[in-house]
Parts: C-alpha cells; structure tokens; sequence
C-alpha cells in the first residue's frame, strides 16, 4: 500500500503516498498539457487559485452541458505529487458517471478527494484544497458567463486578529495542514500574539474547521 | 540499484572503514575507563584514534573531544561557550544561512539564556560580507559561528579573511565543518580556528559519531554530565569503535582528497553544464567556484521540487529538495531564500551531491532522464516564468 518515500535535506522528516496517489501523479487523468491546443471555446469555466509563490497553483476548465452536469474538467497544476494527484482525483469525481450536477459539485470537500486518494499524509492535506477551490472558482466563472449572477457564491474571508488582520481562512489553512489546538494554530500564524481579545473566537474556529475537515 | 546523489545528507561507509572498527566490537569491547588490560587495551585504541585526528588538525590530543554527532559538537561548542563565557559578554554573530543545528542553538540561547543573537546576511552566492561581520562585533560579543561550506549551496567561506577579523577583535571563531572535512583545508592553525564542529557520517565513517575541535584555553561547560569523560567536557562511556572508525574515515578523507576532489570537481561542472545547456529556464545556486566539488544546487522554473524527486525516485535516482514540500515549515528552504531567490523559484531547487561511488555513467543515467522529467511537469504547470522574472 505505501511505498514512495520522499525525503528531505536533513533526513529528519519522511513520509509514504499511496499507490493511489502515485498512479495519479505518474499517470494523471484529464491533464491539460501546456503545449496541446487547448481551445477555449469548448469550455465554459475556469479556475484559477493558488500561487507559484505559495509552492502550488491550479487552474481548471470545465464544460458544463445544459442538464448542469460537468462533461469535462481539465486542469494544470504546479505542486507537489499530491497536489497534482489530487487534482488528477478532482476530475475523475467531477466528470465521472455522466458528469456530477453542478449542485453537487460545489459540495465536494477536501475530505472526498483525500478519501478517494486513500489516504494523505497530514500535512499535505493542504494541498488537496486547492481543488475543490479550483472547482469553485471554474462553476462561479460559468455562472458569470451563463448570466447566472445570483447564483455566484462568494467566499469572503473576515479578519479575525485585527492587529495582525489574520482570517478566518488563515486558521482553515493552518488547520488544514495539522494544526490542531490554538497553540499550534498560533506557532504558525502569530494569532492572538497581539490581539488578544480574538482568542475566543479563534478557538472556536479550530473547533468548527476541525469538525469541518477531519470529522 | 540506486543512483545517489545525496551524499551531503549521510554517506556509506568505506570498507577500511569498517574493517578498521571492526574488532573493537566483540574482541576489544572494553570501557576505556576501567583500570584493568581489556580496558587499557580500549584506552589506547582511543588515544592512538585522538593522536591521528590531531596530527590532521595540527592540534594537540587533548583539544579533540568526541561527541555523538556533527549537532552534539555543535550544541557542546556554542551552548558550551556562550555559558562558560557569559560574563564576558551576551552576543553572538552567526549567519542566516546555517544548518539547523546552529541557528537552532542559537535561538534557544536568545529564548532561554538571554543571549543577542545577530544572524548575518549573505550575498548571493551566498557568501558573508566581511565588513557587515566586523561592524556587526560589539564589546559584548564573544563568538562568531560561521560555518566552512554549506549543506544545500556548497558555497565555500572565506575562513581566514573571518578567522583574521576575530582575532582582531578578540572573538573566538567556530566553524561547522561538517561537510567541509572532507574536502578543504582542515588544519586550524593555518585558518586560525577556535572551535570547529566535525561528523563521521559525511566522511564515509560511522553515524553517530562527531568531534568538535576546542582551542587550548577556550573556556566550556558540558551539555552532558556524568563520570567526566572527554576531558569533563561530554560525559558517558566513550564510544571506541566509533572514535576508531571516524580516526580512520578522517585520515583516508585527508590522504586521498586531492585525486578526489579533482575526479568530483570535474564530474560536478560536467554535471552542471549539461544541465544549464540542455535543460531552459534552469540556473546554478551557490558560488561558481568558491565551492564544494560534490555539491550541484538547480533551480528549475515552472516546477516544484518534491515533484521532480517523487519522478526521478522512480528512476532510481536520488537526491533532495529545498521545497517547501520537503520542509517542516511552509516556507522553502531558508538558505535558498536567503541567498534571495524569490519564493517562485525557490520551490523548484534541487540539490545533487556526488561522493565516491559516482561515476560519469551515473551521471549520463540522471541527464538522460531530467530533461523529460522536467519537460513533463512543465507540461502539467500553469506556471510559466521566464529568468528574468527571478533576476536571472
């Protein structure tokens, strides 16, 4: 079941993809590659989110037929091995069994793709997100071309630490990527350092997130 | 069969090596410790290994002190320092591109014991600017820690324009020389050392054996107490066939380093021509020249650098990453960054280190795959930088 160990600089930190994992990044469906003709036309979504400077980024394109159902999903990501399996996974469960209902397709978690990947190591959990951003991003663009703007949904993000104006979806990432009790969540991102009077509130969002992603 | 290119994160050990450690297993077990022949016997194996060492380093015996580790040398020499010598002053100046094992050091002094840390910038090449270190000195400084060539880069410092500036002003000098023994120049009276931290496990000796290097008259205090051996400095039963192999794997590095450092130094610059030339949008980390001759560091735009190992894994070459996929933290590597590479490219470098088992065939195997290794991730990237995007 595990077997491809990556390895760092200094050999203190490892970790095992499954064979899942692997044989999507060695074998990734529905890639879009940079030099195939890719003709916009036949698409009406696309996603991007992420940066080359965050260490990912995605961007995906999908077609959407007239009963709602996502014909296609291409997509192009530059990441790590699970970033780009999870990607690879992304398009199967959108485009799998005649296509999902778009309705359908907004509701995918992080958690359905890791699932279907049998597995990430914890702290690449974050990497999995990603997709089902990208795959927001992609619907909201199809609602906009469609006329569809009411039925775009914005995810805002709110400023928690009003000192270090620290967001909601700073604590989503870090707790996405394994941190788990406010210590943690501050070790990262310097929370509540300042701004104390957020303490409350941030704790509570770890609660939320937790139960969110990790069940 | 594995092609390794990643002899600077450990190396396998030299047969003579071995065989040299072998008998002080089951035949000369003794405790160098105890009064009686079976550990005299021990004792003078130790002392014959300690004699060696330092007719290498052109010290005295008594100023080798084995420890368990390249980080336990490090620890013993900074922390053991700092804590001997704090009522002499509360500062000490390092660089921002260390190892770990010294930047974490010095933070726990900054944290825990009231010590001022500066940590030096470097410039792009990764080298210090020797008159940012002299204005960097006050009255309370009492170390500077600068290492001898660095693990992800394998640029080479200049340690006796450093060593000078120390002495001038009346600050002792350690260096990490983990990666540098087997190499460079180790003789400290030439380079005007005070400490200087070594490992076996770099020099194709045993793991979980180093030695730090302390000057006559360099005042310590143990990190690990007990019965008092290594001159009161590391206490616990002294490792014999440890000490034995890495007096043997230090010896074979010095006697031999000339022919190898030629043979690694060709295949280095073959290795990093033909990538440069054969592979686009790809550039050199670290200094041309003023280098270590196994260290190749790659920067590959458009993709990141734990893809192109997990890829090249699969081919059966290995080598590591300064991603931040590889890293504890989120952030890439901070040498990298520090030799300010923006984050972009940064994610994309790849560290190649050649030892004795490398050969122009291994390495005619990884050039014939890394062009369509990057190729293809390239093709998966929607990423699309050009050198000038990242100052090259």
């Amino acid at each position: 079941m595990n077997s491809a160990d990556v390895k760092s600089y200094d050999n203190t930190k490892s970790w095992f993809y499954t064979d899942t994992v692997k044989d999507h990044f060695f074998n990734p469906r529905n890639l879009v590659k940079k030099d195939d003709e890719i003709n916009v036309k036949d698409y009406n979504g696309v996603g991007i989110v992420g940066a080359a400077q965050c260490g990912d980024m995605m961007k995906i394109w999908i077609k959407v037929d007239n009963n709602e159902r996502i014909k296609e999903l291409k997509w192009q990501t530059f990441g790590c091995a699970s970033a780009i399996a999870s990607t690879s996974m992304l398009s199967v469960i959108a485009t799998e069994n005649d296509g999902m209902k778009i309705e359908d397709a907004l509701k995918i978690k992080p958690h359905d793709i890791v699932a279907r990947l049998n597995g990430l190591p914890t702290r690449k959990f974050h990497c999995s997100v990603l997709g089902d951003k990208a795959l927001r991003a992609a619907i909201n663009d199809y609602f906009r071309r469609t006329g569809q703007n009411d039925r775009i949904i914005v995810e805002g993000e709110r400023i928690i630490d009003k000192v270090l104006k620290i967001t909601d979806k700073d604590i989503e990432e870090a707790v996405l990527d394994g941190a788990d009790t406010f210590e943690k969540v501050q070790q990262r991102t310097k929370i509540g350092v300042q701004d104390k009077t957020c303490i409350p509130e941030v704790e509570q969002l770890i609660r939320f997130y937790k139960e969110k992603y990790f069940g | 069969m594995e092609i390794y290119f990643d002899h600077a994160s450990t190396t396998y050990v030299d047969e003579r090596v071995k065989e040299a450690m072998d008998k002080y297993f089951s035949d000369e077990y003794g405790n160098p410790g105890s009064f009686n022949t079976v550990g005299l016997r021990a004792k003078n194996a130790m002392d014959e290994s300690r004699e060696k060492i330092s007719k290498i380093l052109n010290c005295t015996p008594q100023e080798v002190i084995f420890t368990g580790s390249g980080t336990e040398s490090i620890n013993l020499a900074i922390k053991g320092f700092a804590k001997a010598n704090k009522n002499k002053g509360n500062h000490i100046i390092t660089q921002k591109t260390e190892h770990e094992a010294v930047l974490e050091t010095c933070n726990y002094l900054e944290k825990e014991e009231g010590f001022k840390v500066t940590y030096l910038d470097v410039d792009e090449y990764g080298l210090i600017i020797p008159d940012e270190l002299e204005k960097a000195i006050t009255n309370e400084t009492i170390l500077v820690s600068i290492m001898y060539a660095n693990n992800e880069i394998g640029t080479v410092q200049n340690i006796k324009e450093i060593s000078e500036i120390c002495r001038k002003h009346k600050v002792k000098f350690h260096t990490d020389a983990c990666q540098a023994a087997g190499y460079l120049d180790i003789d400290v009276q030439n380079l005007g050392i005070d400490l200087m931290s070594i490992n076996g496990s770099k020099l194709y000796g045993p793991k979980g054996i180093g030695l730090l290097y302390a000057r006559r008259g360099i005042m310590l205090k143990p990190i690990i107490h007990g019965g008092g051996q290594e001159f009161g400095l590391r206490s616990g039963t002294e490792n014999v066939p440890y000490i034995v192999g890495m007096a043997k794997a230090l010896e074979i590095a010095q006697r031999e380093k000339d022919a190898e450092v030629t043979r690694l130094t060709n295949l280095r610059d073959y290795l990093i021509n033909n990538i440069i030339d054969n592979i686009p949008k790809t550039f050199l980390n670290g200094h041309p020249s003023n280098r270590l001759p196994n260290n190749v560091n790659i920067t590959f735009l458009d993709v990141e650098g734990e893809a192109i190992m997990l890829m090249m894994n699969e081919y059966g070459i290995c080598a590591s990453s300064g991603s931040a996929c590889t890293s504890k933290s989120l952030d890439p590597s901070h040498v990298i960054l520090g030799i300010g590479l923006p984050y972009e490219a940064a994610h994309g470098s790849i560290r190649f280190t050649l030892g004795k088992r490398t050969t122009k065939e291994g390495i005619d195997k990884l050039l014939n795959v890394l062009p369509g290794i990057i190729e293809y991730l390239r093709q998966a990237s929607p990423v699309n930088l050009s050198l000038k995007d990242v100052g090259k």
